[in-house]
């Protein structure tokens, strides 16, 4: 059978990313055609004034080299412009007579500078600045010529007249407002942008308005004549002054325009079969000129190319950075104010810093940043969320680390601001990545996402604790181009758009019982997942509904597969449970044997309070397990997503100064909590006093015994990121502690997302909210209690298990040929 | 050259599952079942660190490697873009319920 035919007019970024995303969502659906006007396969249009201040070359921005097309079986036409859209034979002409006919035609034309309606306009000289050729052509007007004139300081005739200048011209920028920028920034903020850009060398004109291009002797442009009378010299006129969505070709075609080509929600045109896409479109009453809407555009967009029909594009919130080498400046939002807002103002104009937030109803709904942007994305979004920030109204203005104490994040020096950061520090300290190497990185290969970061560079794709860092230099080098994405509203993997929150609700609703049926269910994009979404989908499975749906063993990762932590060698370690941190010499001699008759080579006393044997034999791990089980010990968990251990202090059955007896407390703590898996580790801790000997404060859970009773605090966290616990309530009995602790712990096992720490969980939804439930609701609290006992009903040892069944047994088996 | 070998029964294999096979002269092979019931063999070692790939969730004709989440074609023993690395493969089918290696 015939494909139907796509055919895309317009070969530029927005158009380019809705192929890739179809081509991920549908990769033999269409027979692909592309038309673009311009010679060059799709480029990082955002990258240009880079490449006209010369810090990059042309070849540096390409993002589809000329392969990609040939690759994916897509036709293209370079150098071709659509002069005609026949609607109803349904094809497409053009300027050389090219035709190619449609089923679906994606409108991706972009926009255009617009030019100013003045007396010579149109002689050689005069530019807009849009595309390669523009920009070659500035750079080679530099070589030849003295004087600049850029019409409009909005950012792009800014960053126009920096690389003018860097190119060793003489630059006028001519402005018709009260200040520069004014579309993004305020007075004070554009008078500092100003006098920095006038220390640099570009002098400028404001209130000022054109009159007329005059012609020079050579027929080329050779001076601007201002409204005023007065004259500047000028062998370039560079018009930045606004770009116009590039609309008359659907217009003629019939197709509704108004400023755009006006689009839905679903960016279908008024004509079924017409999509449009980025500069060109118009919707709900705008044409977006950022890249990063565009992107979002594009996502929805090949969703229903595909025939999946899910997505909807809402609008996006923009922001803005200037991409000026040493100045900093950000903007988002309201940034003016006005009735009804706020505003919070930080100003130091001798040390150069200016910070201004507009607040509305406790949110914040703009931001002007100059100087010091390194917030730029966290305001960004708080203002994109709409997130109430009532709470830490007092240190907003300080910005994210002042709000979040971030001490102990570790692994980067200490660094919190990529900006200060040398090009050779270590960003990443897992995987050894520099700051420079990840900027390389953005820039060369056109990376918009943290996750591309993550596949190209590595960098915070171990242990996370520098995603923060990488997501400043995404937005610090792509500037408006980076929209950082809600961690809860991300896909679970690649394998689906769904989230974590959706993929869970329909187990619960559905009563869905097995990984296939949730894919099934849930139109997964691959027959059977990937490494990412099965252990997240197994999770989901076993927590939401206990003895009936069966744990699938091959969607967990190796550890928990095979009850023992794999080592970087291949081998593996063993760590019997020790409940509470107690041992006994009948223990301790099982462990000795084991170490003895298998050539342990490490034997290690962990941090949990226990044993770890390390450098095992897959083959030998059901015959160590044999040996251990006969002298009492069970699996420790020290490879699971679940519980792990329950620290513990001497307490008062020995120690001078113990009130409870932390030691029996934490046994039976981890008595009861045997065999629970959760979305991540967890880890609890008994104190018999406020000395806090088990380091209770820094736990899942953490009980600190006092005179008259304990206190509980929960989400505490002592790995990539300190956090310390916070309280949550004290109670007088032993069974009391259960009771909360489990009601707690039950809570997260049924809310969090998989591999969120209950810290992350209790950030996301937040402490009043689980408060509500575990204090205010007694009856809640007991029904959570009662379910996670029902769930941990009758749960057997796994290495007693492998032991006892000899099916399971063969998995450790070695085949010899 | 062929040199067929039995490994096992099919069914010996779970289901997006492996075994290891020790050779003498190849060292240990890892061999896959996917849930069409096809079965793949690739040298058992991650181009990258070495990695026991017998040990990683099996997804398509794809294994993830346990130790640092490569992605290695089992049909073809190479590692997804933008990793770069190739691992041995061997020949492997089923016959009659048989996993045969090529050694």
């Amino acid at each position: 059978m015939e494909k139907p035919k796509l055919v895309m007019i317009g070969n530029g970024m927005a158009g380019c990313r809705t192929l890739e995303e179809l081509l991920k969502l549908a990769p033999d659906m269409y027979d692909i055609t592309v038309f673009g006007a311009e010679p060059h396969p799709n480029y990082n249009r955002i990258m240009l004034s880079p490449v006209l201040a010369g810090e990059m070359g042309v070849k540096d921005i390409i993002l589809n080299p000329i392969d990609w097309y040939a690759e994916h079986g897509i036709t293209l036409h370079l150098g071709k412009k659509i002069e005609k859209i026949d609607r109803i034979n349904r094809c497409v002409v053009s300027s050389d007579g090219t035709k190619a006919s449609y089923d679906r035609l994606l409108l991706a034309t972009g926009s255009s500078p617009f030019i100013l309606p003045v007396p010579g306009n149109d002689l050689p000289g005069v530019i807009g600045y849009r595309d390669i050729a523009d920009t070659d052509m500035m750079i080679e007007s530099a070589r030849l010529h003295k004087h600049a004139v850029v019409i409009g300081a909005g950012l792009l005739g800014l960053e126009a007249a920096n690389g003018l200048l860097l190119r060793g011209m003489d630059v006028t920028v001519v402005h018709i407002a009260d200040w520069i920028m004014e579309r993004q920034l305020d007075k004070a903020a554009a008078d500092m942008l100003m006098q920095s850009l006038e220390a640099k060398g570009i002098k400028f004109k404001l209130n000022a308005s054109t009159a007329e291009l005059v012609k020079g002797e050579s027929g080329r442009v050779c001076a601007l004549k201002l409204k005023s009378g007065e004259s500047l010299p000028a062998e370039i006129v560079v018009m930045a002054a606004g770009i116009r969505p590039n609309a008359e070709l659907a217009k003629t075609a019939g197709v509704h325009t108004n400023r755009g080509v006006v689009v839905s929600d679903t960016m279908q045109t008024y004509d079924p079969r017409i999509y449009a896409i980025g500069e060109c479109a118009e919707h709900r009453g705008i044409a977006y000129g950022l890249v990063a809407p565009l992107f979002e555009q594009a996502k929805v967009c090949a969703n229903h190319l595909a025939m999946h029909g899910i997505g909807r594009y809402q609008g996006s919130v923009t922001s803005t950075k200037l991409k000026v080498t040493g100045i900093d400046v950000f903007s988002a939002g309201d940034f003016m104010g006005g009735e009804g807002t706020d505003e919070v103002v930080l100003h130091d104009p001798s040390g150069g810093v200016y910070k201004k937030l507009i607040l509305k109803d406790d949110m914040l709904v703009g931001a002007v940043m100059y100087g010091d942007t390194s917030d730029g994305g966290w305001y960004f979004q708080l203002l994109k969320d709409k997130q109430n920030i009532a709470e830490m109204r007092d240190v907003l203005m300080f910005g994210e680390m002042a709000h979040a104490s971030r001490v102990g994040d570790v692994g980067h020096q200490g660094q919190n601001k990529a900006a200060a950061m040398a090009d050779t520090a270590e960003v990443c300290g897992c995987n050894g990545v520099c700051k420079g190497t990840i900027v390389k990185a953005i820039k060369e290969q056109g990376l918009f996402t943290l996750d591309e970061v993550k596949k190209h560079t590595k960098a915070a794709s171990s242990c996370g604790s520098c995603t923060g860092l990488v997501e400043q230099l995404l937005a610090s080098t792509l500037g408006g181009a980076y929209q950082q994405t809600n961690p809860s509203d991300k896909p679970v993997c690649g394998c689906t758009d769904r989230n974590h929150g959706e993929v869970r609700k329909a187990i619960v609703d559905k009563h869905l019982l097995t990984v296939s049926d949730v894919m099934k269910e849930l139109a997964w994009k691959t027959p059977n997942g990937c490494a990412t979404c099965r252990p997240a989908l197994n999770y989901y499975l076993i927590s939401s509904w206990p003895h009936e749906a069966v744990d699938d063993p091959q969607s967990r990762y190796i550890n928990e597969r095979h009850h023992a932590n794999i080592q970087k060698d291949g081998t593996y370690s063993v760590v019997p449970r020790m409940l509470g941190g107690i041992t006994t010499p009948d223990e301790l001699r099982a462990i000795a044997d084991v170490a003895d008759k298998y050539k342990v080579p490490t034997v290690k006393v962990t941090g949990g309070q226990r044993i770890d044997l390390l450098g095992l034999k897959k083959e030998d791990l059901p015959k160590i397990w044999e040996d251990l089980s006969k002298a009492g010990m069970v699996s420790g968990h020290a490879y699971g997503k679940s519980i792990r251990t329950v620290k513990t202090c001497v307490g008062s059955e020995h120690c001078r100064f113990g009130t409870q007896k932390s030691m029996t407390m934490g046994v039976k703590l981890e008595t009861m909590l045997f065999g629970m898996y959760s979305p991540h580790k967890v880890k609890l801790a008994v104190s018999g006093c406020p000395r806090n000997c088990a380091e209770a404060g820094i736990k899942d859970v953490g009980v600190i015994g006092v005179d008259s009773g304990y206190e509980i605090y929960v989400a505490g966290n002592g790995g990539i990121k300190t956090e310390v616990a916070e309280f949550l309530v004290k109670v007088g009995s032993d069974e009391e502690v259960m009771e909360y602790s489990a009601a707690f712990l039950q809570l997260y096992r049924e809310e969090g997302y998989y591999l969120e720490r209950t810290c992350h969980y209790v950030a996301r939804v937040g402490l009043d909210y689980v408060k509500k439930i575990i204090l205010d609701d007694a009856e809640r609290r007991k029904e959570l209690y009662e379910r996670m006992l029902y769930s941990l009903q009758g749960f057997e040892d796994p290495w007693l298990q492998a032991v006892k069944d000899p099916e399971i047994r063969k998995r450790y088996e070695i085949i010899a040929v | 050259m062929s040199n067929w070998k039995t490994v096992c029964e099919l069914i010996e294999i779970p289901v997006l599952g492996s075994r290891i096979v020790r050779s003498e002269k190849e060292g240990d092979i890892a061999v896959f079942r996917n849930a069409e019931d096809e079965v793949f063999a690739v040298h058992d070692k991650c181009p990258h660190k070495n990695g026991p790939l017998s040990q990683g969730i099996v997804h398509g004709k794809t294994v993830t490697c346990p130790l640092h989440s490569w992605k290695i074609g089992l049909d073809t023993g190479e590692a997804q873009a933008p990793d770069v690395g190739c691992t041995k493969r061997y020949d492997c089918k089923v016959e009659n319920g048989v996993v045969l290696l090529n050694v």
